[in-house]
């Protein structure tokens, strides 16, 4: 009898310690397969982050070394000895402690000037009524695609009939009459905290602008702080129009003054990658500081600004 | 008399609401009519006369439209250079950022940081960056050639070569992915996990869940990355600029360099507003196409769900 029963139909029907086996390595199966598929990812992912991080690292390694070493080939990833006398000898070939201070004033006084011109416009159009105020609001959203091609001739001949080229005025004027993509940004965080705070206080006697400033500006902290980042980084990496406005040498900002360094300087890789790690230090400091905040300003708006 | 100041009050409760509306968006009503509505009328207007940014203009109609798009040779091959870039860092650039957001969405320890770093050349944009990128693709002693040698090709002289510039630009622009990388990932977090379980029940390997789940439900958001990248990349400037100079010859010639050569190396001011004119209608068409097919999908979706 024992032999003629197919033992599939027993294992199936009845408990069996058979079947606790079964189930014991389907189980096991199913964790290798599962170690087997995070190993898989690392090993597209790692690499994929090295590759990603590569440029980074050539650039830092190229100015640590000597003038001779750089076109060596193969190239060797770490300098022996390691130059490091290659930064201060960089910058001394230009002020770059004054071109530094334009940079810091240009890039927070924007910021600054953003943040006040952005929140304000952001409050009006998340909470206050007024006639024309949806043409108003559609007007401005239309401006946030507009190319700054567009704008940036008429303005170069506005701020050059009143006197202001070869100065940081159009660099920074504007920036205080707001910037559509922040205004945007800050609208749609202003409008997710809930109306009842800013009743009770208005039942309190408390101003429009009381409001704004006492319980609106604090609750929008993560907001505000993804502003300042995105307008700290768009300053400080802006080409354009400093390049257009500003002649004279002493008011140019570390990205035209590089630009003039890689004219003068063209064969001193070594000397142009210092500098260049110079200028992308802080941003990156300051990217991993507030990458929350940098992140979160993207998945909000669908953009980086 | 009793009832007059309750009226009074009554319509200015309503007034000062308004009142408070025009002074919050005042500094942007006032930035959006002298830095934005004014110059667009005035760009629009310029691009109608001769204007090289010396007193004497005249009015030429549509001459400069007509010159650029039959008479000008030097426009037609801007235009084919942009939409060379542009087609091939929306496809490339979307595919990798989708790649690599699918890499992100899984669930293994350490995908923060991994998300971090293929995020960070994100920021780090600008003129430094450019200058690292021309000596990663130096001929001689740049990392580029020296991966391609490891693999016994003899890499092209890049940036000084005709064929090889213009290739060398769109793998400059694909480690910038980080934007679209971010918006892709929020799109498939979104994607109903009942979905992917639905198709497993009826049997879907990991390919049919990509194909019949991912692809579908995520299409808008490719589409909208895709149109972002596309608009991005008609205003490549900096790169062009340091890396190529538009050469050699006209090989990298792309749409803003050019129209920054017109206005601000040559000073045909009026010949160049028209060419910023032509930028913001195709913008503005793509930005269109956007909207449309984007709502086209969402309804698309309802259906099939």
């Amino acid at each position: 009898m024992s032999t003629t029963l197919d033992p599939s139909t027993t294992t199936t029907l009845t408990y069996s310690p058979q079947s606790e086996e079964n189930m014991r390595n389907l189980r096991r199966a199913k964790k290798v397969r599962r170690i087997f598929n995070m190993f898989l990812l690392y090993c597209i992912a790692i690499p994929g982050a090295i590759l990603f991080l590569l440029p980074f690292l050539w650039m830092f390694s190229a100015s640590l070394k000597a003038s001779n070493e750089i076109f060596l080939f193969p190239p060797r990833w770490i300098p022996s000895p390691l130059h490091w006398e290659n930064y201060t000898n960089a910058l001394a070939l230009a002020p770059f402690g004054l071109y530094l201070r334009n940079t810091l004033f240009v890039t927070l006084g924007n910021m600054l000037g953003n943040l006040v011109s952005c929140t304000l416009a952001a409050y009006g159009f998340a909470r206050l009524r007024g006639r024309g105020k949806n043409f108003l609001f559609l007007l401005m959203l239309g401006t946030i695609m507009l190319p700054n091609w567009v704008t940036l001739i008429p303005q170069y001949v506005l701020f050059s009939s009143i006197g202001w080229s070869n100065s940081f005025a159009p660099l920074m004027v504007p920036a205080w009459f707001g910037w559509p993509f922040f205004i945007f940004l800050l609208r749609q965080f202003f409008m997710t905290i809930p109306r009842e705070l800013e009743e009770a206080a208005r039942l309190d006697g408390a101003s429009t602008f009381g409001i704004f400033w006492r319980i609106i500006l604090p609750l929008s902290k993560p907001a505000i702080a993804t502003v300042a980042v995105l307008a700290f980084i768009g300053n400080w990496n802006n080409f354009l129009t400093p390049l257009i406005y500003l002649r004279d040498t002493n008011l140019h900002t570390l990205a035209i003054a590089i630009n003039r360094f890689r004219g003068q300087y063209a064969i001193y890789y070594n000397y142009m990658m210092a500098v260049s790690v110079l200028v992308v230090i802080p941003v990156i400091i300051i990217f991993f500081i507030f990458q929350r905040y940098l992140i979160q300003g993207i998945v909000t708006t669908g953009s980086k600004g | 008399m009793a009832l007059l100041p309750k009226r009074l009050t009554q319509l200015t409760l309503r007034q000062q609401e308004e009142r408070s509306f025009y002074l919050f968006i005042l500094p942007w009503l006032i930035g959006f009519v002298l830095f934005t509505g004014g110059p667009v009328v005035y760009s629009f207007l310029m691009s109608l006369t001769n204007w090289t940014g010396i007193k004497t203009r005249d009015w030429v109609g549509l001459d400069n439209y007509i010159h650029l798009l039959t008479l000008d040779p030097n426009f037609w091959i801007v235009m084919k250079n942009t939409f060379t870039y542009g087609i091939a860092s929306v496809i490339l650039g979307t595919l990798l950022a989708l790649a690599v957001a699918i890499l992100m969405n899984q669930k293994i320890p350490g995908i923060r940081i991994l998300r971090t770093l293929y995020y960070l050349p994100s920021v780090t944009s600008g003129i430094a960056i450019a200058i690292m990128w021309g000596w990663m693709f130096n001929p001689k002693a740049g990392l580029i050639n020296f991966l391609l040698s490891l693999f016994g090709i003899q890499g092209p002289n890049w940036f000084s070569s005709t064929l090889w510039a213009m290739p060398g630009l769109i793998i400059v622009s694909l480690w910038g992915i980080g934007p679209n990388m971010i918006i892709l990932l929020a799109g498939l977090q979104g994607i109903p996990q009942q979905l992917y379980e639905a198709a497993r029940i009826d049997g879907a390997n990991r390919w049919h869940e990509f194909r019949y789940v991912t692809v579908p439900m995520l299409s808008p958001v490719l589409f909208y990355v895709a149109v972002i990248t596309m608009i991005g990349s008609f205003q490549i400037f900096e790169n062009v600029l340091v890396l190529t100079n538009g050469g050699p010859g006209t090989a990298t010639r792309v749409f803003v360099f050019d129209l920054y050569q017109n206005a601000f190396v040559n000073s045909r001011m009026g010949y160049a507003s028209a060419q910023a004119w032509i930028l913001c209608v195709i913008i503005m068409v793509l930005t269109w196409l956007m909207f449309r097919i984007s709502r086209r999908q969402v309804q698309y979706e309802v259906v099939e769900e």
